[in-house]
């Protein structure tokens, strides 16, 4: 970096000038390893870039493997998933097709009016979980044709209808406006 | 007749904050003593107008004023008054004046308690303030005025968000938008800086103390926040990278960065230049967060676009200060001169590599905010980002700037002795070691990441002990006079070990809970009971209970513990009865640093109902580390140094006080 001279406009207060400035091309140590200042500087920009570079890695590799997409009934019915693949599967709740088992097991459909996927779930609903609201699902299509999810999502806030359900649902024409 | 006054004086904070945007700066950079003496009382003024517009609104909120549009949506007569107060602040436009409010309120401070700021420096910095006021009050004014009218007025409102209405509200955002907006202060120091070309130790001396606040603050709200949607949503999570969250946590990353770095330019006048992008940053980074929770871009893309004066006038905001001032810093940056050299191995160099992982973690962070975002924009595929992402960028981050902490504050300035540090941290290492084998012994040794995390954490908090003991000396003066040391010690001193203890309780919270909790979903009916850890609930049935705008359906639950009763809890469902919307009242039991967590989904018509019950242990420590690092904070704010406003540093005490600090 350059020093260029102070700038031309403005006087400075004495007071600015207080605080030690230290400057110098040699080391102020005590002789057992002399760095220069460019020494100095590489070992500092090889750390940042040893960092910056596993931290870049580390981010294609989770962008790769732990992102989950946003898929409708539409779009995963008649379709074979790779085994295991996480999805989140979001849509209405089929009116009529809520059954509750034993130990809190829920099962559902859910459906974009074109296509419905039948859903089990083990676990507390959301408050704002009903039939005929939109709903996203997060899990795993089975084997045995069931959506088998973890997770179900009603958004909490004053937007109930989750943003990706409300998309995927105008795209088939069914939805119009906001709640 | 109050609204329009609350309307007026809104106005006229903005031609206030239009005038003190172009005269002190003009002031200070042609050395015009009268111009510059305009500022503080300026913005003295606009924090009075920006007031009474706040406490119009209140007003209205207090008596329901339904001839308000933003009353009438937020607001409702048989809502408790706590809730109307809070209420305020609980929806768009209240939040945005809460926000201007407490931009101005930093403005003023800093006019009133600045008197050791050189004035060309206090001129400009309230000048810059002044940029960031002008542009939001416009925003508010333009496309987002909570004193719009209604006629006719209607009978009633439409409620405040039931989810809202809780003690969390009260306290959550305040704290938070001290937090995230103090930093605009912080910009404003460095943008006046790089203005009038100058940065040395004493502006990062001035600059300290309202980092710390701001910093204190933020770390207070994010961990109300995180404790508010632990309790309110019902789920038992405390952390959900949301990106709502992930918008204050950037910025405290960042701010986290820059208090540290900020040490260095203090101390040793080096890492000026890098100081101020800092600075720079973690504001723009509270400018982000603003534009992606106000926006409603996370909501929805296409909402953005639909209607987008909103969205559009924060993105102009964004893009114009964040641009701006980046663009000035590449302009004036290379003026500033360089200062102390240090080895790779000091405290310096301890604080770069802070400041490089914390930075390149913030970075991580903001990949998985807006990765979703972009890719929807230029894709139309949708995707999430969740928790095993960041588990996998953010952790791995963590790790090394956790193992590398206690060697900081133990290393000297400018050319530091690793090998020295490490023979005083052999005791800790071995303490360490020592929690890693009981835990995986006890645990058993499949839990092998949990004993590491836990030893990890067991490093941290008594590394942050035993820095602060070393600094007394016992060994070397005896028990009375290490005592004395020890009370003698820079509060900066005490600080740092309360933030770095404080960081180890929650890593020690975080890694307890979720490795060692337990979970189950099951159907009780009343009569029947279930185990969790030791404990014994005893199911006797609902009750129905009216609250004051809404009815509670209300379990009960006796808990016992080897045969004894030791507690009740009462998980609630709820509903709201204006908006029809049901909530999850969580039944929360704590038992020393540990929590018996129980909340009620489905009722059924046989009485029973379904049940998800945690035990969680040391969960309680996840927040409690998050209130002793801000107590650290506090403690640091304190220091005679910083002291904001002290006329001159008492050098006779400080130098009694050791020389530890400095």
């Amino acid at each position: 970096m350059t020093r260029l001279p102070p700038l031309a406009f403005g006087t400075w207060p004495a007071s600015w000038a207080k605080a030690p400035e230290r400057h110098g091309l040699v080391s102020h140590g005590n002789g057992r390893s002399k760095m220069t200042r460019k020494q100095r500087r590489m070992t500092m920009i090889a750390a940042a870039g040893g960092v910056l570079a596993v931290a870049v890695g580390l981010i294609l590799v989770a962008l790769n493997d732990q992102i989950v997409f946003f898929q409708s009934p539409s779009d995963i019915v008649g379709k074979q998933l790779p085994d295991g693949q996480r999805i989140r599967l979001g849509g209405l709740v089929e009116e009529g097709s809520v059954e509750r088992g034993a130990n809190a097991e829920v099962r559902f459909a859910v459906t974009d009016t074109v296509e419905s996927v039948k859903v089990v779930y083990v676990g507390l609903l959301p408050d704002l979980f009903r039939e005929g609201q939109g709903v996203v699902t997060e899990g795993v299509m089975k084997g045995d044709g069931w959506f088998h999810a973890d997770n179900v999502l009603a958004k909490h806030d004053e937007n109930y209808m989750p943003k990706e359900v409300a998309e995927a649902l105008k795209g088939k024409g069914v939805w119009q406006g906001e709640e | 007749m109050i609204i329009e006054i609350g309307h007026f004086a809104l106005i006229l904070a903005f031609v206030l904050s239009a005038l003190q945007s172009v005269v002190p700066v003009w002031g200070a950079v042609t050395s015009d003593r009268r111009l510059m003496a305009v500022a503080p009382p300026v913005a003295g003024m606009q924090f009075l107008l920006v007031g009474i517009a706040f406490a119009a609104l209140m007003q209205a909120y207090m008596v329901s004023d339904f001839s308000v549009v933003n009353v009438i949506e937020n607001s409702h007569s048989a809502k408790p008054t706590l809730y109307k107060i809070t209420g305020v602040w609980g929806n768009h436009e209240g939040s945005l004046l809460l926000w201007v409010l407490i931009l101005v309120l930093f403005g003023a401070l800093v006019a009133a308690f600045g008197r050791n700021i050189p004035m060309e420096l206090k001129a400009a910095t309230l000048g810059v303030q002044g940029w960031v006021t002008a542009a939001f009050l416009l925003f508010m004014l333009s496309t987002s005025n909570p004193f719009v009218r209604a006629s006719p007025a209607p009978m009633e409102g439409n409620d405040l968000n039931p989810i809202l209405q809780d003690i969390g509200l009260a306290v959550h955002p305040p704290l938070l938008y001290v937090g995230y907006v103090g930093f605009s202060i912080v910009f404003s120091f460095a943008i006046a800086a790089l203005i009038l070309g100058r940065v040395d130790a004493a502006w990062a001396r001035w600059v300290r103390p309202w980092t710390l606040l701001a910093w204190v603050f933020l770390t207070l709200g994010i961990a109300m926040g995180s404790y508010w949607a632990y309790y309110e949503l019902g789920w038992g999570g405390y952390w959900f990278w949301d990106p709502v969250e992930n918008a204050s946590f950037m910025p405290w990353l960042a701010g986290t960065a820059l208090l540290h770095s900020a040490i260095v330019m203090e101390k040793r006048g080096a890492l000026k230049v890098w100081t101020v992008l800092l600075a720079i940053l973690t504001f723009s980074l509270s400018l982000l967060g603003t534009f992606l929770v106000r926006s409603g871009v996370l909501t929805s893309v296409h909402a953005f676009a639909t209607d987008p004066a909103r969205g559009t006038f924060i993105l102009g905001i964004l893009v114009l200060f964040i641009g701006g001032s980046l663009a000035l810093y590449a302009w004036r940056a290379p003026l500033l001169k360089q200062g102390g050299l240090f080895a790779p191995v000091s405290r310096e160099g301890a604080l770069v590599l802070n400041n490089l992982l914390l930075t390149v973690a913030t970075a991580a962070v903001l990949v998985g905010t807006l990765y979703p975002l972009v890719l929807e924009v230029l894709t139309g595929e949708k995707i999430s980002v969740g928790p095993p992402f960041f588990n996998l960028t953010f952790g791995p981050l963590m790790i090394p700037l956790l193992m590398a902490m206690p060697f900081g504050p133990f290393l000297a300035w400018k050319r530091g002795d690793l090998a020295a540090v490490g023979q005083r941290l052999y005791a800790v290492a071995g303490l360490a070691l020592v929690a890693i084998l009981v835990s995986a012994w006890w645990q058993g040794t499949d839990r092998v990441p949990a004993a590491l995390g836990v030893g990890l954490a067991v490093w941290v908090i008594c590394a942050a002990v035993a820095e602060i003991l070393s600094r007394a000396r016992f060994g070397d003066v005896g028990l009375s006079t290490g005592l004395a040391r020890l009370v003698g010690l820079p509060k900066s001193a005490w600080g740092t070990a309360f933030g770095h203890a404080g960081i180890g309780l929650t890593l020690l919270g975080v890694v307890a809970v979720s490795a060692f909790q337990e979970e189950k979903v099951l159907t009780i009916r009343p009569g029947e009971s279930v185990e969790i850890a030791d404990y014994t609930l005893n199911f006797s049935g609902l009750a129905r209970r009216t609250g004051p705008n809404y009815v509670d359906d209300v379990g009960h639950f006796d808990i016992y513990r080897e045969g004894r009763q030791v507690a009740v809890a009462d998980p609630a469902k709820r509903l709201y009865t204006a908006r029809q919307m049901p909530t999850t009242e969580a039944g929360i039991v704590t038992f020393g640093l540990s929590q018996v967590y129980v909340s009620i989904g489905e009722v059924h018509s046989d009485g029973g109902a379904d049940i998800r019950l945690y035990h969680k242990p040391l969960v309680t420590l996840i927040w409690i580390g998050c209130l002793v690092m801000s107590f650290g904070g506090v403690l640091s704010l304190f220091d005679r140094r910083l002291r904001v406003g002290a006329p001159k540093p008492a050098r006779r005490k400080m130098a009694a006080a050791g020389q530890g600090g400095d």
